[in-house]
């Protein structure tokens, strides 16, 4: 009987996440492509490097869905791990970005003080364009899997911050947080049990679309050759290494361009109908 | 007067502000290397005199407060330094590639504003109808597309396959300069149109916003034209909103910019940035950098000044 009680509130909340029509598409796109991605040994018809030089630049087919490259190499199940790669650096980056915006905007938003240089320290990283901080970061820290993912971090910061910092001077001045501190409850604890809490769901929206920009921008970067090393299979890489055969072989661009374009496009429905669902102001608009 | 000329000090204070965080945040991000960025940049094959002698000529022997001093003295005379590579002032490496990249970007953003405008306003004034719900699912389509994607597939259809526009280059400094804006076409369209999605979304929403208004009903009450109640009472009010968002755009085409001009090989601004990063032409990328940011912390304070021009409520 407690057990039901006390689910009742998740079923409820998560059938009306669902309802939105916008989240629910973005959900199961994105859980498929995750799906795709963990359970990739299992999917994948042939080992992502498994070279076969008699099947080079082959046109999709039954036995190839996508095609192969020109190593041989099957497209679709190069797909299928690049997805794992991808997923994984921009899931690195919503992390580093999550924890410095988070600590960057709630110092803003909550101490008066620091608000003024956390702001214009904020304004200027937002003056650089995204690939561009983060290429010139990489080219500092040296082209790594990490580094791709810290300087991604770094460059999507400001855009949580900018958020929470909003979230946290609404905050600060209501009634229950001034209660909390009358009440003499030292500062980290009023910060981390109402403060933080309380922003969740703006953080959660602006992390989903940070998600889906990390995405398109890891698959920038390493379209460029300045992301992570072309051995290693990602959208962005596949379609670096397939672009001097785009002409007699399509496929090598069309399937990981997709791949990209649908998962980003998931994630993008998913912010939107998350965002609609904490502010019902917008989804009327909508 | 007295109050806006107070505002316009303090915004333009608060702009230099910026200006000299961007100076500062550009200056870390290079010393930030692991290890020594001479040694780094000349490789394993380099003698100790070789990383001492690029150590010096790039200032890095200095106490950081000194480098610090040299950096802004450099910049406040117009020195951004020296190309290791090119072996002349980045001043003119960037000049030299500032044309294609000027273009690319100015078309772009005309394409995007010729695609958000019109469909923005018309799909807020339809809302719910099928064009609507169209014009909604595109913009989040175009929005997930990488726009270097998008001008490889246009290589493919309207250069390769039809040969209507060339598939890479620039042409010359001798090369007309018409030919040389055809070059542009198929990066400015992928640019433009992955950019214009979210001007329509923001002019659809600030349409909305407007279109609920007391002195839309009002106008439309006294009997205003449909053309004129939308055109000069909707759309002027929504007008703030759209400007910040095709100001903010910028950032995003010059971001873009990076990328396309290397997918169609155009020897502008991006594709020196990229093959500096891949020499590790440090003075080049802080250079770029620099030009970038001052460049967009420049545009939206034209934004800002242009408020005024567009609703006189705004005060500075």
């Amino acid at each position: 009987m407690i057990a039901a009680s006390t689910t009742m509130p998740v079923v409820a909340g998560l059938r009306r996440l669902f309802r939105n029509r916008a989240i629910l598409l973005g959900a199961i796109v994105l859980a498929l492509v995750v799906l795709a991605a963990i359970l990739a040994p299992l999917i994948a018809p042939y080992a992502p490097n498994k070279l076969s030089i008699v099947n080079k630049l082959k046109g999709p087919s039954l036995t190839h869905l996508f095609g192969t490259d020109e190593f041989g190499r099957d497209i679709f199940s190069r797909a299928i791990y690049a997805g794992r790669i991808s997923l994984l650096v921009s899931l690195g980056v919503v992390f580093i970005s999550t924890v410095l915006g988070v600590i960057m905007g709630v110092a803003a938003g909550y101490f008066r003080q620091l608000d003024a240089p956390i702001s214009r320290l904020l304004d200027a990283m937002m003056s650089f364009p995204d690939i561009l901080l983060a290429i010139a970061l990489v080219a500092a820290l040296g082209p790594s899997l990490a580094t791709v993912i810290i300087a991604l971090g770094i460059t999507y910061a400001p855009r949580l911050a900018r958020i929470v910092r909003g979230s946290t001077l609404v905050l600060r001045e209501l009634p229950y947080i001034e209660a909390a501190v009358a009440m003499g409850l030292p500062t980290w604890q009023v910060l981390m049990r109402h403060v933080l809490l309380n922003l969740a769901s703006p953080i959660l929206v602006q992390a989903t679309f940070v998600f889906a920009s990390a995405m398109l921008a890891e698959a920038s970067l390493s379209f460029l050759g300045v992301g992570v090393s072309s051995d290693m299979p990602t959208w962005g890489t596949m379609l670096a290494s397939g672009r001097e055969f785009m002409n007699n072989a399509p496929w090598l661009m069309i399937f990981p361009g997709l791949a990209i374009v649908l998962s980003v496009l998931s994630l993008q429905l998913l912010g939107d109908g998350l965002r609609d669902l904490v502010d019902p102001r917008l989804a009327k608009e909508s | 007067m007295a109050r806006i000329s107070w505002g316009l000090l303090h915004r333009l204070g608060g702009m230099l502000i910026v200006l000299a965080l961007v100076v500062t945040v550009v200056f870390i991000i290079v010393r930030v290397t692991p290890g020594d960025p001479a040694a780094v940049m000349l490789g394993s094959d380099a003698t100790p005199e070789d990383i001492a002698q690029l150590r010096s000529r790039m200032g890095l022997d200095a106490p950081l407060i000194v480098q610090y001093g040299q950096f802004v003295g450099g910049i406040l005379r117009g020195d951004l330094g020296q190309s290791i590579f090119l072996n002349h002032p980045v001043t003119q490496a960037l000049a030299a590639r500032a044309e294609p990249t000027f273009f690319l970007t100015l078309f772009s953003i005309l394409i995007a504003v010729a695609i958000a405008l019109p469909v923005g306003v018309l799909s807020a004034v339809r809302r719910g109808t099928l064009f609507d719900q169209i014009v909604v699912t595109l913009t989040m389509v175009a929005a997930s597309v990488p726009s270097f994607w998008l001008g490889l597939m246009l290589i493919q259809v309207f250069a390769v396959g039809t040969g209507w526009f060339p598939a890479s280059g620039y042409g010359g400094p001798d090369t007309p300069f018409l030919e040389r804006l055809h070059h542009l076409v198929l990066p400015a369209v992928a640019l433009g149109v992955v950019n214009s999605a979210l001007i329509t979304r923001f002019t659809r929403a600030a349409m909305l916003d407007v279109l609920g208004e007391d002195y839309v009903r009002t106008a439309r009450a006294k009997g205003a034209n449909e053309r004129r109640v939308i055109l000069k009472h909707a759309l002027k009010n929504a007008l703030i909103p759209i400007i910040t968002v095709i100001g903010l755009s910028v950032a995003m085409l010059v971001a873009g910019a990076v990328v396309t001009e290397t997918v169609f090989g155009l020897p502008g601004v991006g594709n020196l940035v990229v093959s500096a990063v891949l020499r590790r032409d440090y003075p080049v990328i802080q250079g770029t950098l620099l030009v970038v940011a001052a460049i967009y912390v420049l545009i939206n304070f034209i934004v800002d000044m242009l408020y005024i021009l567009v609703d006189p409520r705004v005060r500075l």
